[in-house]
């Protein structure tokens, strides 16, 4: 049986930045835990010698050239925004700094 | 005007191209026929979340306008076709049927865009999704689910039932889908229409709001193979913005329906996917079929494909995985909604008030499993596993493809089921895709081609046709003469026999159709 | 803030081994972005160079800039590394207002180059070898800007301004091995690394490494070991912290040398260290506690389904290979030899990260002497003066005219000084400084000599003296010249004509 709880899915909600209630994350951490349960199964037959698969058809070095193309203007760029100045994206204090 | 609406929305997209390349009718009588069709049945099906009737009146009036200089158009110029809400329109709305981009409309348009304007066909609106292309039935769509053409009670499959069920109704000759685990073959499925799910890198994904980009195509929706086959030609090829598109030639699809023949063709029948948890009227015109198809000379084999319980697995590993880190961006600060906590607070405090609002149950539900299935501790045992599967699923695919040319199996182990029956249960819902998502994990093409109502509801069923990575043609040889042998021993097209939206205004069609 | 206790270094040093690591982030100057075919520039308007790769709007979709992969293979090689034969580019997941995408697209498991090290001078001319555990390609991040908190920082902002020009400029970030025994000189050694590090970009040409503009950005992990007796097994390894803005090579050095104080004085004093990141401060010469590193740093990496392994061929590591420049070790005993220095004159540029500036003066037409007079003398203490970096101050083409103008006889040193603190000053060219100021030497004899004929008329016991051959009296006089034309003379033509002067009557 899955071990998930509920602090587990608390966790996952704030690496995911998804303000969950006490309700959904009490659903979640039950539903998650039957979806893992029928998931788990792929460990079964992962066995060391099999290698990964991360994309469907193999390809490499696909690259472009150094080349520059148009870019968007600000006010395109701006034009979806929640809040702005006019030429810079506006958010709220930040609590954390960057990594 | 010197046709109804109701005759030309009841055209094939290859039809209707004729008739404007040869001015029988004009673009714009072509595309305000299918407005006006979206009018009078669209209150009812919800196929459409916009249209932009004047818009599109204006790029069908330019593509008249061009064809009345002497210029030499694009054979599809002038028809009219719905875009899944997925792909990024620069002239309309794109929300990817979720409230967090609600209204928003993007700087740029999709590859795929970029193709059909050039190409002069005419986008007619965009059309209903699950959120993110999360789900089977559209009923995860935050603008209310659509309904199924056939019963309105039932749902059109997903998590492209909008533009399935806009071609099922006759809202449009045409539509863009994208199929990350069954999102365009399901709703053909259920919805008695054709769709196709192209190999993984053969039509650009450049403009797709990504859901698993290991795992997303484009495709087209129709209710003729030969018309998905144009579409195909139109849309497929090489994108320099997509890493992962691939560089082939291709060759023509259309012309592989035109010269479709199965004589000889090896036929693999996936034993997994023929008998356990599949409904018996799905099962009996599935066997009804093979048998058409063997009738015309194709050799009928088994083939196993030992790993597809746990392709299920790993697909709801990986698919969610994906998703968590592709949804990241829905942050409030550069587009999309943005909802502030009472009181206020932090950035960090806004993104998550933002995106707890912003995304539905299934979105946040998938999320938090992908960030589980990626976490420190947990991704060996989950999403490694799950990646390793995938190279499982492949072999199996190798084998069974040294056996047989094409592999076929049900497209979804049951008829369109009713709105409200799944949603409490993921897990059954996710069950559903057992057929499709097998052909995503291996980046291989697939095609779905109705065959027929199930005997218990007279709802469609549709054949699902695989083929090797890069022989998109084989799936348009094979399902074009299904078609027409089918169409041939019916007498009708199967959609003919779907119920009449509008009755005051389809009583002269229907008598010429059944 | 509150100032922290800190021991005396040289104690410090007695009780503890430092152990010290480096990433070092450099900014590759490709034309365009990493993943996008913006314009590699984030100076001008913000949001002026995205595209929307860069702002991560829905639907788009990375490419990999080919060159920037040249780039990072040749300074993978530069590095003494291994170049892999596959690498693969991954997603680190985190939430961050300056990163478009949530995830930023960097390499995790499968770098680029791995395995080097780098020989690296100290200051007395021993070399140092530093391990170097990988190279890995990713993309920047975009620019933040606080409003209305009392000092421009995250604390207490009202709001933050994001412009995303920078999100998406290609970096390869260098991460060395654990380096022990740097011992005393770890300061030095941090300090030289760095600006060893910026040598060999300058010279394989990928990137302008101007540290003061963030094109090279160093982190600085440190931590310290107790010392055992001999015999004794050696003390497991110290919590280690990771010192962030160090924004020159200057404080590269001091922010190493206050970190060991800072952590001696509290594990002598029986506290512990708290495994978090640091950040310098330039002004206070102090760094502050940031953000602790705990277990919510998952960053959920996993392979970018969106991009394809990175495979290079042995043709292509052999070609970017042939066309290595010359090591920078190398070439600075070709130069010293070039420039004919002493050892202590080298050194003494070297030590001050003058290398290049040198260099690039001595290309613009200087001789290597007054190259590295004008470098390490006037400029470096005008910097210092200033909490700068000399090359942040003045180009070596501005110097190379300065000493131009010298060697024409057109300024003497005295005004050359000034016109340096004129170009310092934004004011223009050297040539424009001297016009601006009116500060050319006067070298018409005329004025002289009516200012000399003045001085020695005003000091008759002078000229008598002169006259009886005691050449050196002339001082007074000439001291007196140069006075009346307020410096803007040629002291040398001055002694000439006041002795001709003097010996005429």
């Amino acid at each position: 049986m899955s071990e998930i709880t509920q602090e587990q899915v608390a966790h996952l909600a704030n690496l995911a930045r998804i303000a969950l209630t006490p309700h959904e994350i009490e659903s979640l951490t039950s539903e998650l835990g039957s979806i893992v349960d029928n998931v788990a199964k792929v460990s079964e037959v992962a066995t060391p010698d099999v290698p990964a698969t991360s994309h469907p058809i193999p390809l490499q070095n696909v690259y472009r050239d150094d080349v520059p193309g148009a870019t968007l203007t600000t006010e395109q760029a701006l034009a979806g925004a929640p809040d702005h100045d006019g030429s810079r994206f506006r958010v709220t204090a930040i609590l954390g700094e960057e990594q | 005007m010197a046709h109804h609406d109701h005759e030309l929305v009841r055209l094939s997209a290859d039809a209707l191209a004729q008739k404007l390349a040869s001015s029988e009718i004009s673009a714009v009588e072509a595309t305000q026929a299918h407005l006006d069709r979206i009018a009078a049945v669209d209150g009812e099906v919800h196929a459409f979340l916009h249209t932009a009737p004047d818009l599109s009146l204006a790029t069908a009036a330019a593509i008249d306008q061009r064809r009345a200089a002497g210029e030499s158009l694009h054979p599809l110029a002038g028809v009219p076709i719905a875009i899944k809400d997925v792909i990024v329109t620069n002239d309309m709305p794109t929300t990817s049927g979720s409230r967090i981009l609600e209204g928003w409309i993007p700087p740029y348009d999709a590859t795929v865009m970029t193709k059909l304007r050039a190409a002069g066909l005419v986008p007619i609106g965009k059309t209903n999704m699950d959120e993110f292309a999360m789900g089977s039935s559209t009923e995860h769509s935050a603008y209310g689910p659509t309904h199924n053409p056939w019963d309105l009670e039932r749902i059109p499959g997903g998590s492209g039932g909008g533009s399935a069920a806009a071609v099922a109704s006759f809202e449009a000759p045409l539509a863009l889908g994208s199929d990350t685990g069954g999102s365009i073959r399901q709703p053909a499925h259920v919805t008695g229409t054709v769709g196709v799910k192209p190999t993984y890198g053969g039509v650009s994904r450049y403009g797709a709001i990504a859901l698993a980009s290991s795992l997303d195509q484009i495709g087209p929706v129709s209710r003729t193979v030969l018309d998905s086959a144009l579409l195909h030609d139109v849309i497929g090829g090489h994108d320099p913005r997509d890493s992962t598109s691939l560089t082939d030639e291709w060759p023509s699809m259309a012309d592989a329906v035109r010269r479709a023949d199965v004589k000889g063709l090896r036929i693999g029948v996936i034993s997994q996917l023929d008998g356990q948890g599949f409904q018996t009227g799905v099962l009996e015109r599935f066997r009804e079929a093979l048998d058409v198809l063997a009738a015309a000379g194709a050799e009928i084999v088994d083939v196993s494909l030992p790993s597809l319980e746990y392709a299920i697995a790993a697909y709801y590993l990986i698919m969610p995985a994906e998703a968590s880190s592709n949804l990241a961006k829905f942050d409030s600060v550069r587009f999309g909604l943005r909802v502030n906590p009472p009181g206020g607070g932090t950035v960090e405090d806004v993104m998550s008030a933002t995106r707890e609002v912003g995304f539905g149950a299934e979105a946040k539900r998938r999320i938090i499993l992908g960030t589980y299935a990626l976490s420190a501790g947990y991704y060996d045992a989950y999403y490694g596993s799950a990646q390793k599967v995938r190279t499982l699923v492949q072999r199996d695919f190798e084998a069974a493809f040294g056996q047989a040319d094409v592999l076929v199996s049900p497209t979804a182990p049951t008829t369109a089921f009713k709105l409200g029956q799944n949603t409490g249960d993921p897990m059954a819902m996710y069950l559903n895709d057992i057929a499709t998502i097998p052909a995503n994990l291996a980046g291989i093409p697939g095609i779905s081609v109705p065959v027929g109502l199930a005997r218990e509801d007279g709802l469609p069923v549709g054949i699902q046709f695989l083929a090797p990575a890069r022989h998109d043609a084989r799936l348009y040889n094979v399902g074009g003469a299904l078609e027409r042998m089918l169409e041939d021993s019916w007498g009708h097209t199967l959609i003919s026999l779907a119920p009449d939206l509008a009755p005051g205004e389809m009583t002269a069609a229907q008598e010429g159709a059944v | 803030m509150a100032t922290a206790k800190l021991m005396d270094f040289d104690k410090a040093l007695e009780l503890f081994e430092p152990v010290l690591g480096f990433e070092v982030h450099v900014e590759l100057n490709t034309k365009t972005k990493m993943f996008s075919d913006a314009p590699n520039y984030f100076g001008g308007e913000p949001n002026t160079n995205i595209t929307p790769v860069d702002l991560g709007l829905p639907g788009s979709l990375p490419v990999v800039n080919g060159e920037a992969v040249r780039y990072s293979i040749s300074l993978g090689l530069a590095l003494g590394c291994s170049i892999a034969p596959s690498s693969r580019f991954a997603r680190k997941n985190y939430f961050y207002p300056d990163l478009a995408k949530n995830y930023q697209i960097s390499q995790y498991d499968e770098p680029i180059a791995f395995g080097g090290s780098v020989e690296v001078e100290l200051p007395d001319g021993r070399f140092f070898t530093v391990p170097i555990e990988r190279a890995h390609m990713e993309e920047d991040a975009g620019k933040l800007t606080h409003v209305g908190g009392a000092t421009g920082r995250i604390q207490g902002a009202e709001y933050s301004l994001v412009d995303y020009n920078r999100a998406g400029v290609p970096l390869v970030e260098i991460v060395t091995d654990i380096i022990y025994g740097a011992e005393k000189d770890a300061p030095e050694l941090a300090k030289a690394y760095v600006a060893t590090i910026r040598d060999i970009v300058v010279s394989l040409g990928i990137s302008d490494a101007r540290m003061e503009r963030g094109n090279l950005r160093c982190d600085a992990n440190i931590s310290l070991r107790p010392r055992t007796a001999p015999g004794e097994p050696p003390a497991p390894l110290g919590t280690r912290t990771e010192t962030k803005n160090v924004n020159s090579l200057r404080s590269v050095e001091r922010a190493i040398r206050y970190e060991i104080q800072r952590q001696a004085q509290i594990l002598a004093d029986g506290g512990t260290i708290t495994q978090e990141t640091r950040h310098w401060h330039e002004d206070t010469g102090t760094t502050s506690a940031g953000r602790p590193k705990s277990d919510a740093d998952d960053y959920r990496y996993f392979p970018e389904p969106d991009l394809l392994p990175v495979v290079p061929s042995a043709e292509l590591i052999d070609e970017l290979r042939a066309a290595l420049p010359e090591a920078p070790a190398i070439r600075r005993r070709r130069l010293k030899q070039e420039w004919g220095f002493t050892d202590l004159e080298f050194q003494d540029v070297q030590n001050a990260g003058l290398l290049v500036e040198v260099t690039d003066t001595v290309a613009a037409g200087a001789s290597p002497q007054a190259a590295r007079k004008w470098w390490s003398g006037e400029i470096s203490r005008i910097a210092n003066a200033r909490n700068a970096e000399p090359s942040s101050l003045v180009s070596p083409t501005d110097v190379a005219a300065l000493v131009t103008l010298i060697d024409s006889g057109a300024l003497n040193d005295r005004l050359a000084r000034q016109v340096l603190e004129g170009v310092i000053d934004g004011e223009g060219s050297p040539q424009e400084v001297v016009d601006a100021r009116g500060l050319a030497v006067v070298s018409d004899d005329g004025a002289l000599i009516a200012a000399i004929d003045d001085a020695l008329a005003a000091q008759p016991d002078v000229l008598a003296k002169i006259k009886d051959g005691k050449v050196q009296a002339a001082g007074a006089v000439i001291g007196a010249v140069m006075k009346a034309m307020k410096g803007q003379a040629d002291a040398a033509r001055v002694r000439e004509l006041v002795l001709e002067r003097a010996s005429a009557d």
